[in-house]
């Protein structure tokens, strides 16, 4: 069970006990919800878009496991004050963090931060999809899609 | 076999309900008649290892693994005499149809049908749905019919359905089930109707393991002419199933969860309603006589199997039921319905978990959710000690619903688990509580 603290760090419990911007979003002009068949998960982010594409503030809500909610968590404590355009780059450097590519081949890099207590996803294939459903909310959530996104 | 009186039939049914013995010994559930280090030494499989760690292999609702018996003769099958089946008029064609013709004539005997012309090869039981409700849905359903399907069915038995339905303007009418997961049979007969076309049933709930009063639903249907679909494919690797008794419409399974291989499905249905239905896919196999005005269609089953069919997959699947035919299905079936008591026993020792689907006929399926953990970390955490569970909606996201829960943990039994397995289980969920507190 060890090795398993790679992929469940303490960080990790900690956002999946106490989600952080876990509501809905007063004010909010972007709203997309995620859906993941693979285990019936479903969740909607929020975002608050300045018309300088400043996300002022961001949030989400609806159930998963760990993995999903504390990516989730965590996403949303970093785009706030980012732009749409370091919000692209994010997920981009993200998706490669989780899926065990080389990070510093994007350029320009971005500073992942707290985003890093992830990358124990790579070990896990079939989880992949559980850490990158709200970043692919958000992008559709950015590109203001009525329609429902699936991980799928 | 002489079909069985309505009676015994009865009594079957109620015997599975689960009584849990106030003590049971942890430790192999093995007797004399039963040699459990005997059938597991069958599956190679079993003694592999995962991250360190003995493989339990618990997912068997999902898929079932495969003994030598059916490894070896799909394996001579290729190296022997393989060859395309039916039109051939070499000796390794001829070969071929002899044993892939008696994998049908097995299915037909295991299903205790009329005929072996009742036995059509699918790609699996999803398939033989979609082939129902294609063929016989297509012609039969019109705008304002009603099917009814229970709300505990598999997506594989709403789906296609509800394709035929849109197409044809009927509706699709769910009979209820109650807080223990078993279906509500007065609700069910109300809906019986003037505008019932046909009801499609899962004999047991993959997600729940709730046992389905089947025979009672069909001498019901048939009170009012209706017919009614069965969906076998978690039943027939754990009961003795007889068609005639059963007096069923059409029964459909998949192999792979029969210990046979993957791509190879069955559909029973009674001749006289295969007879009336118009063929679903067209191609070689299917055909008497083709010409670009008309084509004159084949008799049956060959009039629903187009193509070159899963050769070696109606040899293995042959092989599977001579397997479990030898072990005995009533012997297989008191076997997992042991564990499953044992299991419920253990399970219920654990503080914050809940059984989902409480059914009093239940067959070898323990449904759980631990509260705010979910499925799927439970199931990252098990496999990490060699535990191999399914986790998440099971296709059945209705009876999920139902609950109010997206997904569930599910441990499903097969006839080579024990009572070691279970305590492994137990002692794997424990240690996920116990990191999650």
């Amino acid at each position: 069970m060890d090795e398993l603290r790679d992929l469940y760090q303490e960080v990790i419990f900690d956002h999946n006990r106490q989600p952080r911007n876990f509501h809905k979003l007063p004010g909010a002009n972007r709203h997309a919800e995620g859906f993941n068949p693979l285990c019936g998960d479903q969740l909607s982010v929020y975002l608050k878009v300045s018309d300088q594409d400043v996300i002022e503030d961001v949030s989400f809500e609806g159930r998963g496991c760990a993995i999903s909610t504390a990516s989730a968590s965590i996403m949303t404590e970093t785009l706030r004050g980012k732009t749409v355009q370091q919000a692209g780059t994010l997920f981009e450097n993200f998706h490669r963090l989780v899926t065990g590519q080389d990070v510093d081949a994007v350029a320009p890099a971005a500073d992942l931060g707290k985003l890093h207590v992830l990358t124990g996803v790579r070990d896990y294939p079939a989880r992949v999809k559980c850490a990158t459903l709200a970043w692919h909310t958000l992008q559709a959530a950015l590109k203001n899609a009525a329609t429902t996104v699936s991980t799928e | 076999m002489a079909p069985k009186s309505q009676a015994a039939r009865s009594r079957e049914t109620k015997s599975r309900a689960i009584q849990i013995a106030p003590k049971i010994a942890p430790g192999d559930n093995s007797t004399a008649a039963y040699d459990l280090a005997k059938i597991r030494a069958d599956f190679p499989i079993l003694s592999q290892k995962v991250y360190g760690h003995p493989l339990v292999y618990l997912d068997n609702g999902a898929s079932a693994q495969k003994p030598k018996p059916v490894i070896d003769a799909m394996s001579e099958a290729y190296e022997t005499y393989y060859s395309n089946v039916h039109r051939g008029v070499h000796w390794t064609s001829q070969r071929s149809t002899e044993a892939f013709e008696g994998g049908r004539a097995k299915v037909a005997r295991f299903l205790n049908a009329a005929s072996d012309n009742e036995i059509v090869f699918t790609r699996g039981a999803t398939e033989a749905i979609n082939l129902v409700a294609h063929s016989w849905g297509r012609k039969n359903l019109k705008a304002g019919d009603e099917v009814i399907l229970s709300h505990m069915e598999h997506h594989s038995n709403i789906v296609p359905w509800q394709m035929v339905a849109e197409e044809k303007g009927a509706r699709i009418r769910v009979a209820p089930v109650n807080d223990r997961g078993e279906l509500i049979f007065e609700e069910y007969l109300k809906l019986l109707g003037p505008r019932t076309r046909l009801v499609g049933v899962g004999h047991v709930s993959n997600a729940l393991g709730t046992i389905n009063p089947v025979r009672e639903m069909i001498e019901a249907a048939h009170g009012k002419g209706i017919p009614v679909l069965v969906d076998g494919a978690q039943a027939a690797p754990h009961m003795t199933l007889d068609m005639q008794a059963l007096d069923c419409d059409f029964y459909v399974f998949s192999s792979h969860k029969l210990y046979g291989p993957t791509g190879t499905g069955v559909l029973y249905g009674k001749e006289s309603l295969l007879e009336a239905m118009p063929p679903w896919h067209g191609g070689g196999e299917m055909i008497k006589y083709v010409t670009f005005e008309k084509t004159l269609y084949n008799d049956l089953p060959a009039k629903f199997e187009a193509g070159t069919p899963h050769i070696a997959g109606g040899i293995g699947l042959g092989a599977a039921i001579d397997y479990v035919t030898q072990i005995g299905l009533e012997a297989i079936g008191a076997h997992e319905h042991d564990l499953l008591a044992y299991a419920t026993q253990r399970a219920a020792e654990i503080s914050g978990l809940r059984i989902i689907g409480t059914a009093r006929a239940k067959s070898g399926i323990l449904s759980f959710d631990l509260g705010r953990i979910h499925p799927h970390d439970i199931g990252t955490m098990l496999d990490h000690q060699g535990i191999a569970i399914r986790t998440g909606h099971h296709c059945a996201m209705p009876v999920m619903q139902h609950y109010g829960v997206p997904a569930t943990a599910r441990a499903s039994f097969a006839l080579y688990n024990t009572r070691t397995d279970v305590d492994a289980l137990m002692v794997g969920i424990r240690k996920v509580i116990e990191v999650f507190r």
